[in-house]
């Protein structure tokens, strides 16, 4: 900055550990307006189109045909038997709860801990968590096999006094991840308000000036209107913050109430939001380094930001190999032999050793990569290594579920399990469905928040010196 | 005059402007006006003397009743109405109905937080005068604007104008309440 006198320069810290500008350019407050909107105000490019029709097919036909065939023939046409009666159904659905938890980690969290650098993707990220909470919360009620009963997990107030039972940690969890869905959307949509006001007053033609005029609730930007709703941002980033923990943390619930060794553990409620993040880290990347060329916001979201994100993740997926290790300790020191035979078998088994190895050697060790800045810029390797992570986090869960299930404490009860194509299509047409609405998020809503970039870029300060208003045009 | 207009809107190019010339729109001893801004500028809540947002109050209020109403709720169905024994658990504890009562205070909490935001911001509200305006578009864009408000009991039409041009005010228009 211009106005800093040299006395002060000579106190500021060295280059290398000042703060990350919360934007990167001096530029004035019409570009940054014109910048962020011109994704969604311009021509629909081919790739978008091309990338919509693809995961439209998976959200329109291939996820209505095998959640109708699923619901009227029965659990039958999945691959879950005795013992293994939680299978892909489960393993998606964590998948997806924990892609959600880097979005509100990233939007709320980092919000209070005021880390101004995620303000460009806060929302980004927070859509992330709104979609994927949608297709999580899709395999709970189809996971029950009569899906029509799916009332009964509410308490509705009946002729029969039919209650939820709520001394079982699995009706925490229809509470959690529908507060989780309800309070995200509430965040992502209240966020949205001043950008659908902007809209509203650039639109062009009849409808969108409807439909985002419509939306924006007729938002004024008044001096009283800014002012609650900045303490309303605030309140809410602090609930939402306490779902980031809450929310896996009752999914790992689920399992360490059970007594079946490789579940029954202490560290798992901690350990699956630990595993959450991480792959929800994973997610960002895979969404945002595509998208931010695609959408041409190289300026906006910078390689600055995908560091920053990188090392959130290696962070992540360090704890993550820690608990690893910590499990396999406790197994050894516990004397437990079905823990004992678990935990080796996960490694040196004979029917899914490949998953135990991912573990380690995916989730936990190829994030190491992240400590070498080279690798954290060069973004073709940043894509491969979120990527790969996204797949070894899902193993992570098929290991946990199925690798503990299909050897129980019977020998007699032993079976294997392989998913059928009903499992794979519900799971593509829940990919589809997240992908496309992911498309129309960023074709019809402003990716970054306009307004607070504006609020956060060096224009909007109020003490700059008239001299070096404007900066560059 | 004052029943039909609205009041007299200034334009201003930068949150420093706008925020200067709020303190002297204070100093003259306006009360009934506002600033309206693209994004918030920090500093206009204490120009404007607008104390603590009771945003928090509804989330306070909402958070709390949903804690107790579900730990009622969890003891009247598992406890009063409909006891079941399973697994030789108590009907009603402190674990089993705590996180369940936690989880709804967070989401009427979250919810009371934006029926507070909403309503005390007066939204949703589609019309308003200010809409009817051309250049208040630009508000949203990179423009601030100052209206002080006809109701405001030193309202005068050519006083106020004199004022906001005194300012740095441009643009300055009757802002016609319709």
């Amino acid at each position: 900055m211009a106005d800093t006198s040299t006395s002060l320069e000579s106190l500021a810290p060295p280059a290398e550990l000042r703060r990350l500008p919360p934007v990167p350019q001096d530029r004035s407050l019409g570009w940054f307006t014109d910048k962020l909107t011109a994704f969604n105000e311009g021509k629909t490019p081919l790739w978008w189109w091309v990338g919509f029709f693809i995961t439209a097919f998976g959200a329109t036909v291939i996820l209505p045909v095998t959640l109708i065939y699923k619901i009227s023939v029965g659990v039958g046409v999945w691959g879950n038997n005795m013992p293994v009666m939680w299978g892909w159904d489960i393993i998606n659905f964590v998948w997806w709860v924990g892609v959600a938890h880097a979005g509100t980690l990233i939007s709320a969290m980092l919000f209070l801990t005021r880390q101004h650098w995620r303000t460009v993707i806060g929302r980004a990220a927070e859509a992330m968590t709104v979609f994927s909470v949608m297709m999580a919360g899709l395999y709970p009620g189809i996971h029950v096999g009569r899906a029509w009963f799916d009332w009964f997990m509410f308490p509705i107030p009946t002729y029969e006094d039919m209650w939820p039972q709520f001394r079982s940690p699995l009706m925490w969890d229809v509470f959690a991840v529908n507060t989780y869905l309800i309070i995200s959307s509430t965040f992502w949509y209240m966020g949205l308000i001043p950008d659908l006001a902007l809209m509203r007053d650039r639109a062009k033609t009849r409808v969108r000036k409807f439909l985002y005029g419509l939306f924006a609730l007729g938002w004024t930007g008044s001096a009283r209107q800014w002012h609650n709703y900045e303490k309303a941002y605030l309140v809410l980033s602090g609930l939402a913050t306490l779902l980031v923990f809450t929310v896996s943390s009752i999914v790992g619930m689920d399992f360490a109430t059970a007594q079946i060794a490789g579940w029954h553990e202490t560290i798992f409620p901690f350990y699956f939001v630990a595993g959450a993040v991480t792959c929800g880290f994973g997610m960002v990347l895979v969404l945002l380094i595509p998208l931010r060329k695609l959408c041409h916001l190289e300026d906006i979201i910078t390689l600055a930001h995908i560091d920053k994100i990188c090392k959130m993740t290696l962070m992540m997926a360090s704890i993550m190999g820690y608990i690893y290790l910590v499990e396999f300790f406790i197994a050894w020191y516990s004397g437990n032999p079905y823990d004992a035979w678990v935990f080796g078998h996960r490694m040196f088994g004979h029917q899914y050793v490949y998953g135990g190895w991912i573990m380690l050697l995916i989730n936990a060790s190829l994030p190491q990569l992240f400590w070498i800045k080279r690798v954290r810029q060069n973004l073709w390797l940043v894509f491969v290594i979120a990527f790969v992570l996204n797949i070894g986090m899902w193993f992570e869960r098929f290991v946990i579920i199925v690798g503990s299930l299909y050897q129980d404490f019977l020998p007699a009860n032993w079976g294997v399990y392989y998913p059928t194509w009903v499992d794979i299509g519900v799971f593509v047409g829940t990919l589809g469905a997240f992908f496309m609405l992911y498309l129309l998020f960023v074709r019809f809503l402003p990716m970054v928040p306009v307004s607070e970039v504006k609020g956060v870029s060096p224009e909007a300060n109020t003490h700059r010196p008239a001299a070096v208003k404007g900066g560059q045009p | 005059m004052s029943e039909t207009n609205y009041g007299i809107a200034a334009e201003f190019d930068s949150a420093a402007d706008v925020l200067r010339a709020a303190e002297k729109v204070r100093d003259a001893g306006y009360r009934r006006w506002d600033v309206f801004s693209p994004f918030p500028v920090h500093g206009l809540e204490k120009v404007m003397g607008l104390g603590n947002s009771r945003v928090g109050w509804f989330a306070f209020l909402f958070g709390a009743g949903a804690f107790i109403g579900t730990m009622l709720m969890i003891w009247y169905m598992n406890d009063f109405d409909y006891p079941i024994v399973i697994g030789g658990k108590p009907m009603f504890s402190t674990p089993m109905s705590v996180v369940p009562s936690y989880i709804l205070l967070v989401l009427f909490a979250g919810i009371g937080t934006f029926i507070g935001m909403i309503a005390l911001n007066e939204l949703p509200r589609h019309h308003h005068p200010l809409f009817a305006k051309k250049r208040f578009a630009l508000v949203s864009r990179d423009k601030f604007y100052l209206v002080i408000g006809s109701n405001d009991p030193q309202f005068s039409e050519s006083v106020t104008r004199k004022l906001l041009e005194d300012i740095g005010g441009q643009h300055i228009e009757i802002v016609e309440d319709k």
